[in-house]
């Protein structure tokens, strides 16, 4: 067409403002709904807010985070959601690591794998936790039934125990979300050279030597990834939790989620809560930001 | 989205020839790897087979032998049952329509905005970049109680709106976006600025229409989550006719104390649409999860 004799087009008029309006509705959502309850949440810790009065009620100065810090059930709700999140990162992280390694060796029937492995991962998490309290279920339930025919003569009380129930509710996560991981980690084995395991037979490694040690050292970033999206996604565990002990036996499973939902919308003290929510939020954040200094130092690194 | 630039070089990676000599210790290696990896998906499915089993079996046997796997006298009585006392439809409905708008707004606004952070220049553009991208550290679940209390003053709890706005912003989205636009040829860009394209129609007739595979990567992965999202609409609807699919699933076990084929049964209906998105779509969502994770 005509040549413009402009070089640059975005030094005409229209334009200095064509990049902020397309930004507009994307950041008029994001402060809404992302920085101003940021900002609220940090502003409500200070005071006596309650649900069922409007505005942000008495000024209380630090007197939440005392009450919060010298609270056991926050204690005790920080220290399960901790104990959750070592018994669902621990299994996600290597037995995913490991069915991909055995996944990846196998081109014809990778389908079925995928599907075995993946497809519950889709699942609401409602129906998740229907089933598995079903499969949990004391007497008539399949999970007491297998331990049986291993000779276990009273199995325990899956959801009933407080000793059970949390490692119950994390079996039923790991069943549930490995496919996450799993297809991760293929994803990042797919970027390991043929010609390295090659080369490392040829030096006369077995497959399980350079599974070891060539492939494993190769998905130092994935498992850096991996990781941190678990421990992020189980410190923030509700559903699965909720729906099958609300909490119990006896607070045994109630998580850090369950005390800011309890304390906010059913106690109203929402002061309280946000107290909660942002301590909550630091250690979230502390996790993140940990990852970012491991990934950008590998990066410098390689 | 290096996994689907890679993917294609696997297919043949598998049926290149094999090393000269597969020794003894390979084959054994094989042969225990796959026996692993079989046994073990079968037992992943387990929970999936005997749900569908007990959902299809007579009430009367389920209540005399629950873990039994078979009948002889398969019925889909529970179903039935399931669509006439609950509200199912409705869940169906409103789930569809939540996840459809939430996604469509999620599509649109995020490309926009990664649009204008990959193309166009302006003032404070890093900026805004940076502070976007700090909003992925921010775990919106920590966030509940000042969101509710802005739709509840905006009169929005037990509405669509309510359910949908609070999931629209979706840096991860914005993200996805802005990396594919990055590798956009800067030519084809100036090539319609040239041609006297606005930047809008830029965005809509050119960069929208190449951009297929962060598109749909973008609406699996956003209409997957709104789909089972449980917290949110568990906190701002209390009207059952306008709960979505998981919230209102939960409340099967009130309306029907409990009788396993009918729960078996809310669980096989809940499962249904997303085992049917996830066949369809396999592959885009291995990928979408491959390209989005590792970047």
């Amino acid at each position: 067409m005509a040549t413009t004799t402009a070089p640059t087009p975005t030094s005409s008029r229209g334009d200095r403002w064509a990049g902020p309006g397309m930004l507009l509705p994307f950041a008029l959502f994001y402060l809404v709904f992302l920085v101003g309850p940021l900002i609220y949440t940090v502003v409500a810790g200070f005071f006596e807010t309650s649900l069922l009065k409007s505005g942000l009620g008495d000024f209380a100065g630090l007197s939440n985070y005392t009450a919060v810090l010298g609270d056991a059930e926050f204690w005790r709700t920080l220290r399960n959601t901790l104990w959750f999140t070592v018994l669902t990162t621990v299994p996600l992280v290597l037995l995913s690591l490991a069915l991909a390694l055995l996944a990846d060796r196998f081109v014809r029937g990778r389908w079925f794998f995928r599907f075995a492995f993946f497809a519950p991962f889709v699942l609401p998490s409602a129906v998740v936790s229907l089933l598995f309290m079903f499969i949990y279920a004391d007497q008539l339930g399949l999970a007491q039934e297998a331990v049986k025919w291993f000779g276990v003569d009273t199995p325990p009380s899956w959801l009933g125990d407080p000793d059970w129930a949390m490692i119950s509710i994390a079996a039923a996560t790991v069943w549930w979300t490995i496919g996450f991981n799993f297809v991760l980690y293929l994803a990042g084995l797919q970027d390991v050279p043929r010609e390295v395991h090659e080369a490392a037979a040829i030096d006369g490694a077995g497959p399980w030597q350079r599974i070891r040690h060539v492939v494993v050292p190769m998905l130092g970033r994935t498992t850096t990834l991996v990781t941190v999206l678990q421990v992020i996604a189980s410190l923030k565990v509700f559903d699965q939790i909720y729906m099958m002990t609300a909490g119990g036996p006896d607070g045994s499973t109630r998580s850090s989620l369950q005390l800011i939902y309890d304390t906010g919308f059913v106690e109203g003290r929402v002061g309280y809560a946000s107290t909660v929510s942002l301590l909550l939020f630091v250690v979230i954040l502390l996790v993140s930001l940990v990852w970012f200094a491991l990934v950008r130092r590998a990066e410098k690194e390689s | 989205m290096t996994a689907i630039a890679t993917r294609p070089e696997t297919g043949q990676r598998g049926t290149s020839a094999p090393p000269a000599r597969p020794r003894d210790s390979e084959r054994l290696f094989n042969r225990v790897a796959l026996g692993t990896l079989i046994a073990l998906a079968l037992l992943w499915l387990v929970p999936l087979a005997w749900a569908l089993a007990t959902s299809i079996r007579p009430a009367q046997e389920v209540v005399t032998n629950p873990t039994g796997w078979f009948t002889a006298h398969p019925t889909l009585d529970a179903y039935g049952e399931i669509f006439d006392a609950g509200k199912l439809p409705y869940w169906y409905a409103n789930s569809f329509i939540t996840s459809i708008l939430t996604t469509v707004l999620t599509v649109v606004m995020a490309s926009l905005a990664a649009f204008a952070l990959s193309q166009t220049r302006f003032r404070m553009r890093r900026a805004a970049f940076v502070m976007l991208l700090a909003g992925i550290m921010i775990p919106g679940q920590v966030l509940m109680i000042p969101q509710f209390l802005a739709l509840q003053s905006a009169g929005l709890l037990n509405t669509y709106w309510g359910v949908v706005l609070p999931q629209v912003p979706n840096v991860v989205a914005v993200f996805v976006f802005k990396q594919f636009f990055d590798g956009i040829p800067r030519e084809l860009i100036d090539a319609a600025r040239a041609d006297g394209a606005g930047w809008l129609r830029t965005y809509w007739q050119i960069v929208m229409p190449i951009s297929r595979p962060a598109v749909s990567a973008v609406t699996i992965f956003v209409f997957v989550g709104v789909w089972n999202n449980f917290l949110w609409p568990l906190l701002v609807v209390t009207d059952p006719e306008m709960m979505t699919l998981p919230v209102g699933l939960t409340s099967v076990q009130d309306v029907f104390g409990v009788p396993y084929a009918q729960l078996m049964a809310s669980a096989v209906l809940g499962a249904i649409p997303l085992l049917a998105v996830f066949a369809l779509f396999q592959r885009r969502i291995v990928e979408g999860i491959a390209g989005t994770g590792l970047k």
